[in-house]
């Protein structure tokens, strides 16, 4: 059953869990940026967890179903319209044939997720459908979808009752200020400890750069570094490092003035020190932070980072059995 | 020589081996990626060698960082022991100097430069202390390159010049970085040589241009049938300066699917380069002209 693509949003772009394994040639895991919200759109139409979503940042698209169906929206608070009327967000719908999807201007958050029973079916390339545009790689032809492309759908499996709901406990979504949690590390000890007690104290702002490969902040004091003799071959800067490889969610700050956290399409590695990592538990949160939003980085450490990482497993598994 | 390890996260383990580049501390990475891979360590997720550091991903639900880290720095004393000689191959890859496409682009984004006034070779050639561009060139292309890192995106390879650091080039990045970069650029940064494999972003002073594609996502191109990425750490290259003329009909054989880059097969042994450069690369240049 093929999907119709009337108009695509401003960067609608088909997701799923993303291709591990090859970062090391400088192709990122990719896939969703808010993966729980991913994982939730799934359940409610009854696909896999994993399967391929449309991932919609800021202005939802427009979609012509060309069979009676099951869809959900989850992520952002970005409301779904079918034939213009308003519908509930991580709730189960049911659309008919020649129905038309469409979307209400975004209320909170940054992307939506919309999943469609049965899973987006194009192609997958190096074991996913993810977009990565960069390198050409899944989605629709390697890049966002655009109007008129006929997007293909799987046989759905499982039937979902039409209205089951994500209780609103359940749902996540960036506090106000958003708080990242931070595991200080990799080149921290290139700032003075008294930069470093800054850069957690300050209140941060989004900036207008921030993408699928990383998001930039704004608004704090520039970093303080310790003085060193440039190794050969790191560059004269002092925030320059011999070009490494960069975690998924380390904190570069270029010229100590902007950080920039590397999201799912990480560049694979670079000159620029970083000054930790937001853990892992935390990483969904960010694919939802607008433009301008005040945000705090939050020191923790490695026990607080797992215990948290248990927390977003429970809460998945909550969110199973809830709709079990 | 003793590494630095520090977490990335709750999800990874970086290792610095060392804060400056050299040959020794690239092989001692690459040896203790290749000793992660053998162990097959369970929750071991991506091992992704750079150029004087390395960086595990792993998953803590199936392994503690703590235990990992452990585990890692044990694996330092056998890479410490291993003797560094690499099985690997010399490729040619043809470069179109001072190309007016990389022209056409560092003219857009003179801003942006140290030197406005000068093109990015120039520059480069002029801090270095060569007296012309073509004695740049000549620099640039004369001796072999290793290949120290694959990655940024989509398999650009870094490349680390294999001369003594007294001879090795060094030129900054752009003071800002540009938004665009021809596909295919050769360019420069801080010690090393790179090629854009793709179009896009990029801070790298822009020397030139290959005709020989190294990415291909649907794998069309002959030689990247097997595989969408051409290179791998450990590889060694040669620039082989060409005219517009030869530049111009090495495209055509691309785009006819015939062209296919000169590769031969070597033995390099880190003891045997430090002994002689020079005529360890004459030797290497030797296999690769031979037949």
């Amino acid at each position: 059953m093929p999907v119709n693509v009337k108009s695509a949003g401003l960067a609608t772009t088909v997701q799923d869990l993303g291709r591990p394994g090859y970062y090391h040639l400088g192709i990122p895991i990719g896939g969703a940026m808010d993966r729980l919200a991913l994982r939730a759109a799934n359940m409610l139409v009854g696909n896999d967890e994993g399967a391929a979503c449309l991932e919609a940042v800021f202005m939802g698209p427009e979609l012509e179903f060309t069979e009676d169906t099951l869809i959900a929206i989850t992520g952002a608070e970005l409301p779904p319209k079918i034939d213009g009327e308003v519908r509930d967000t991580w709730t189960t719908l049911k659309v008919k044939k020649g129905q038309v999807l469409s979307f209400d201007y975004l209320r909170a958050g940054a992307r939506a997720y919309i999943a469609v029973a049965g899973g987006i079916d194009t192609p997958a390339n190096l074991g996913s459908r993810s977009t990565y545009a960069i390198g050409a790689l899944g989605g629709v032809n390697g890049r966002a979808i655009q109007p008129g492309d006929v997007l293909p759908v799987g046989n759905a499996s499982v039937t979902v009752s039409e209205g089951t709901t994500i209780p609103a406990n359940l749902r996540r979504g960036p506090d106000k200020p958003a708080e990242l949690r931070v595991l200080p590390g990799l080149y921290a000890h290139r700032v003075s400890e008294r930069s470093l007690d800054r850069f957690f104290q300050d209140t941060w702002k989004v900036a207008s750069e921030a993408d699928r490969m990383g998001y930039r902040f704004q608004g704090g004091a520039p970093i303080e570094f310790v003085d060193r003799e440039p190794p050969f071959g790191a560059g004269s800067d002092p925030s320059n490092i011999t070009d490494a490889c960069y975690p998924y969610g380390s904190i570069q700050i270029p010229s100590g003035t902007e950080p920039i956290i590397l999201h799912r399409d990480a560049v694979s590695g670079g000159g620029y020190f970083m000054v930790g990592t937001v853990i892992s538990a935390d990483m969904d949160l960010i694919g939802q932070l607008q433009p301008h939003t005040e945000t705090r980085f939050v020191k923790v450490n490695m026990h607080t980072a797992l215990s948290a990482r248990r927390e977003r497993a429970a809460a998945i598994e909550n969110m199973r059995q809830a709709l079990a | 020589m003793s590494s630095r390890y520090t977490f990335g996260g709750d999800e990874h383990i970086f290792v610095e081996v060392n804060e400056e580049m050299s040959l020794e501390a690239f092989f001692k990475a690459l040896s203790m990626t290749n000793a992660v891979r053998n162990a097959d360590i369970r929750g071991v997720t991506e091992i992704c060698p750079a150029n004087a550091s390395f960086q595990i991903k792993f998953d803590p639900d199936l392994i503690h960082p703590d235990d990992l880290m452990s585990e890692l720095k044990r694996m330092e004393e056998i890479a410490d022991k291993e003797e560094a000689v690499l099985n690997t191959r010399i490729i040619e890859i043809p470069v179109y100097y001072q190309d007016p496409w990389t022209h056409e682009t560092l003219m857009r984004f003179r801003e942006r430069h140290q030197d406005p006034e000068a093109t990015d070779i120039e520059y480069a050639a002029r801090i270095n202390g060569y007296d012309t561009v073509a004695d740049f060139i000549q620099a640039h292309s004369a001796s072999p390159w290793f290949v120290s890192m694959v990655g940024f995106v989509s398999g650009l390879p870094f490349l680390y010049q294999m001369v003594d650091r007294k001879r090795q080039i060094q030129v900054p990045k752009y003071l800002r970085p540009r938004t665009d970069t021809p596909r295919l650029t050769v360019g420069y940064g801080g010690c090393f040589s790179c090629i854009y494999s793709v179009r896009g972003a990029g801070g790298y002073q822009m020397f030139g241009i290959t005709p020989m594609p190294i990415y291909d996502p649907e794998q069309k191109v002959n030689y990247l049938k097997d595989f969408l990425v051409f290179f791998k750490p450990g590889d060694i290259v040669k620039w082989k300066p060409i005219t517009r003329e030869e530049y111009e009909r090495n495209l055509k054989e691309v785009e006819a699917n015939t062209f296919s880059p000169r590769i031969r097969e070597v033995v390099f042994s880190l003891d045997d380069f430090n002994r002689d450069i020079d005529g360890t690369n004459a030797k290497l240049l030797e296999v690769l002209n031979a037949g």
